[in-house]
Formats: C-alpha cells, structure tokens, sequence
C-alpha cells in the first residue's frame, strides 16, 4: 500500500467536498481509480478488520455490517472515520485517507459500491 | 499366503515410511487469517509440512500448546476453539463456544483451556482432551457484559484477565476446576485493552488505551490490590493516531528491563524489573505493536501499526539504540522465535508470505509462501508460563 496519497487523489477530496448529500458518494466513486478502490477495500478487511473483524462483524470494534449502518448518515460516518471517536480506540484516519476515500469506504460497508 | 504377507509387509513398511516417528519440539504453526488454515511447520527445515483447513474466522487468532507439544488449540476470531494434532495435520476436537472470541490460554497442569470472548464477555474453561466445557465466567459490571481481553495462565492454577467495558481485573483460583474462585479487582485503569504475565508467574500487568499507564497486580500477594505503573508517561502530549492496537503478550524482558510498546507515541518504554519505575524512552519508526526479546534477552525487535508495518526495527539492550531497521516485506503482522532464539520468523501478510531471519547477521535466510499469514506460533511456548 503507498504509504503517501497520492496528490491527486487529495485534489480530487476537496473537489467533492463542496457537495453534500447522496451525490458525495457517487462523485467519489469516479474520482478514485480502480487500484485505490482495490486498496482501499483490503485495507477495510484487513486493517479496519483487526479491530471490527475481517468480515466487519464486530471486535474491540463494533461491527460494521450494512444492516447496522442503514441508519446512520453517511456525513456522521464519514467524519468517525476521518477524525475517529474520541474516548474509544478508533482513531482519526485523516493522515492516511482523503475524503473522497472515507466516502468510498461508508458506500462500500454500506453495501452500495458499485 | 506368503504372497500375502509380502504384500502386508509392503503396506506396513510404506505407511511407515509416510509417517516417520519424529518430535514436535522444532514445531509450530503459521496461521492464515483469510482463508481459515494453518500451516504446520517445521523449524528445523524452516518450511511449512502440512496445512489444516477449516479452522473459521482466523482473522485474530492465536494458539497455545498442550504439554507434550504435540496439540495446538487455536482460537478463532468467530468463536471456534479447534484442537489441532501436529504430527497427523488433523483436527481432533473443535467446538464453537462463543460468538466473538480474542484469544486463550492454558492451565499450568495443561487440563484445561481458557477462552477470552468479546461476545458475549467473558471467559470458557474446557478440559484440553475433550474440549468439554468445565466452567463458564460471564464478565459483568452494573448489569453490563463486558469484553474480556488479556486472558493469561498463571501458577497455582490460575488464570487472570482484564474486563475492557469494566475497568477490572479478575483472577479466577481453578484449584477446584468445577468451582473457581474469582478475586475481582475494580477501578483499575480506564479501558484495560490487552495483559500479560512475568516469565516468573509473579506479575499480571494489564495495558491501558484510556489512560496513560499500566495497571500492576502482584499474583504472589493479590491481597495487596492493583497498583499502577508509568502514570502518565505522555505526559499531556497529545497522543498520536493508534492505527492498530499494540500487544502485550511478546513483551520482552531483558538484563533487569522490561521492554513495552508505548501507545499514542512512537517509542517503545523501557522500564527497570525490580523498581518498574521507567528507565528510558527509545524513539523508533511508528506506533510499536510488538516488542519482543531475543529469547537470550540480548536484542529487542519490534514491529508497527499503519502506515510503518512494513518495517522491523532491532534494538540492541546494551545501549537502548536500534541498530538496524529492516523491510523484510509488507504488512508485517507477528513475530516469532525459535526457543534459543538463532532464528526469528515473521509474517508477511501483504505479501502472502512467511520470511524467516538470523537473528546473528540480521539477514534473511528463508522465505516461503503463505495465504495472509498472521500468528506464528511455536510449540515452545507449552513450557511457558503466561503465553
């Protein structure tokens, strides 16, 4: 995994940034290409997994199955992942992922990538 | 008739061949956290010798050993306690006992089986030949379960673990396997998060991600209570992103120090043995996982959460300075020494492989494919206390 984003993918997050609602997720659908989605998914298994399970059904984490997602708003979703949940062990991601990718993720765990 | 008996003498000699009589003492095993397997190795050859498939959710698994070295009980992710026979590659007793599960350990005696469980909290006893259940410890405060992390053995038929969503500890005596007595110790520490056991037994220390510091129960005189340790080595500083939590179990002991991977900062903590008062801070590459000593003590070897876990660094005790930092391959998840320590394997995991160093010359010596490997564990541990 490149251990720097690349500057493009950065651009492109505060391109999508000034949209809001269900748009968001499908502009950040285009702006990533097909190897950053590859990665981003084994990134959720494997390392979001070892605190939310390989297959996101909870650990020290809670679980992350779409049936437990519905009915949090992607913008909620979104900022947990970026700036983590203080008081618990999830940790702000903002150093390692662009918005445009934390909004990748929430449609991917919600089940809606694609 | 004497066609026949050739023909028996062929069989036997053949199935003989196929299954020489060999120890276990040079064994252990890689587990392949994506695809539900292990990999039964031999360090000796430093490859892997056979495979076992479905072990479940592999995907926080760890694994001790029965007394003779010859049975891996594994821990899975989903619940699923297997009992695994090296020598035949076969599982011989597996039981799902919970929902969601973080691990185990062993009684001294080796009779009984400990899983610590996420869901729902608390810790199963088993008798190790028959994965029977022997006794059942719901983890609970204020009506709450509680997610059970650091579940160790200890002397005396002990084993003691820590209750994250309760801030305690609780040593549960199986002196009486059907009748444990649980000593329960409160107001610990905010979020105890992993623990491990002194190589002596005499020891519980439990990690602590709500709080700077560590929590200290001394199982020779538990009377004495918990007390704490390292208060507030952050010192205020704002502590730094924990991309992956660190753990406790390969902490390392080393010439009268204990080696401990900060959490929140990028340093690993040494502390003086007798005093645990803290003796000196050693900067390294990112949030240290493990730090585990060389079995003779002499270098510390330490791995990283995201985005460093494709770096190793080696720390000589002599001087608390790194000497080498090595890139032995991506995702570098566990670390394991053979017992006298001449070789250290690691895995690594994005790579789909298992690399093996001398622990002499720092160099790679042996590598060989694996399915995302993550635990490596080896049958030396089943004379360990606390691992």
């Amino acid at each position: 995994m490149p251990r720097i984003l690349p500057a493009l993918a950065v651009a492109v997050a505060a391109a999508t940034a000034v949209s809001v609602g269900g748009g968001v997720l499908a502009a950040a659908h285009e702006s990533l290409d097909a190897e950053r989605r590859a990665e981003l998914e084994y990134m959720v298994r494997h390392d979001c997994g070892s605190c939310h399970g390989m297959s996101l059904e909870g650990g020290l984490g809670l679980p992350l199955l779409p049936e437990r997602l519905a009915d949090i708003p992607d913008e909620a979703l979104v900022v947990t992942i970026l700036d983590g949940r203080p008081g618990t062990p999830m940790p702000p991601w903002r150093a390692l992922l662009s918005e445009a990718e934390a909004e990748w993720i929430v449609d991917y765990l919600k089940g809606e990538r694609e | 008739m004497r066609l026949f008996a050739a023909a028996l003498a062929l069989v036997l000699l053949s199935a003989h061949a196929e299954a020489p009589l060999r120890g276990t003492g040079d064994l252990g095993l890689v587990v392949e956290r994506a695809s539900g397997s292990i990999r039964i190795v031999d360090t000796t050859a430093e490859r892997p010798i056979a495979r076992v498939e479905g072990l479940g959710d592999l995907s926080h698994a760890s694994a001790v050993f029965s007394r003779d070295g010859r049975y891996a009980f594994v821990f899975g992710r989903d619940g699923g306690l297997s009992k695994v026979d090296l020598l035949t590659a076969k599982v011989v007793a597996r039981r799902m006992q919970s929902g969601n599960s973080i691990g185990g350990a062993i009684s001294q005696d080796g009779r009984l089986v400990a899983a610590a469980n996420y869901e729902p909290g608390g810790v199963n006893v088993f008798d190790a030949e028959t994965l029977e259940p022997v006794a059942e410890i719901p983890a609970e405060c204020d009506g709450q379960r509680s997610k059970v992390v650091g579940l160790e053995d200890a002397a005396d038929h002990v084993f003691a673990f820590s209750l994250y969503d309760c801030d305690a500890i609780w040593v549960a005596d199986f002196s009486d396997p059907a009748a444990p007595a649980i000593t329960r110790f409160e107001d610990i520490g905010h979020q105890p998060y992993d623990g491990l056991v002194t190589l002596d037994g005499r020891y519980y220390i439990a990690g602590l991600f709500g709080e700077d510091g560590l929590a200290l129960l001394d199982l020779w005189r538990p009377e004495a209570g918990v007390r704490r340790v390292l208060d507030n080595y952050g010192r205020g500083e704002e502590p730094l992103p924990v991309y992956k939590m660190p753990h406790l179990e390969g902490w390392a002991v080393a010439g009268g120090e204990i080696y401990l991977p900060a959490i929140g900062r990028h340093e690993v903590l040494v502390l003086d043995a007798a005093t645990l008062e803290e003796k000196a801070r050693i900067p390294v590459a990112g949030q240290p996982i493990f730090a585990m000593a060389r079995p003779d003590g002499r270098q510390v070897w330490v791995n990283f959460a995201l985005p460093d876990n494709g770096t190793v660094q080696v720390i000589d005790v002599l001087d608390h300075e790194v000497v080498k930092t090595l890139q032995p391959g991506r995702g570098i998840l566990h670390m394991e020494f053979t017992a006298r320590g001449h070789r250290i394997w690691m895995s690594a995991r994005d790579d789909d492989r298992v690399v093996v160093y001398d622990t002499a010359t720092l160099e790679p010596v042996a590598s060989f494919a694996a399915e995302k490997p993550s635990g490596i564990f080896f049958t030396h541990r089943a004379h360990r206390i606390g691992l």
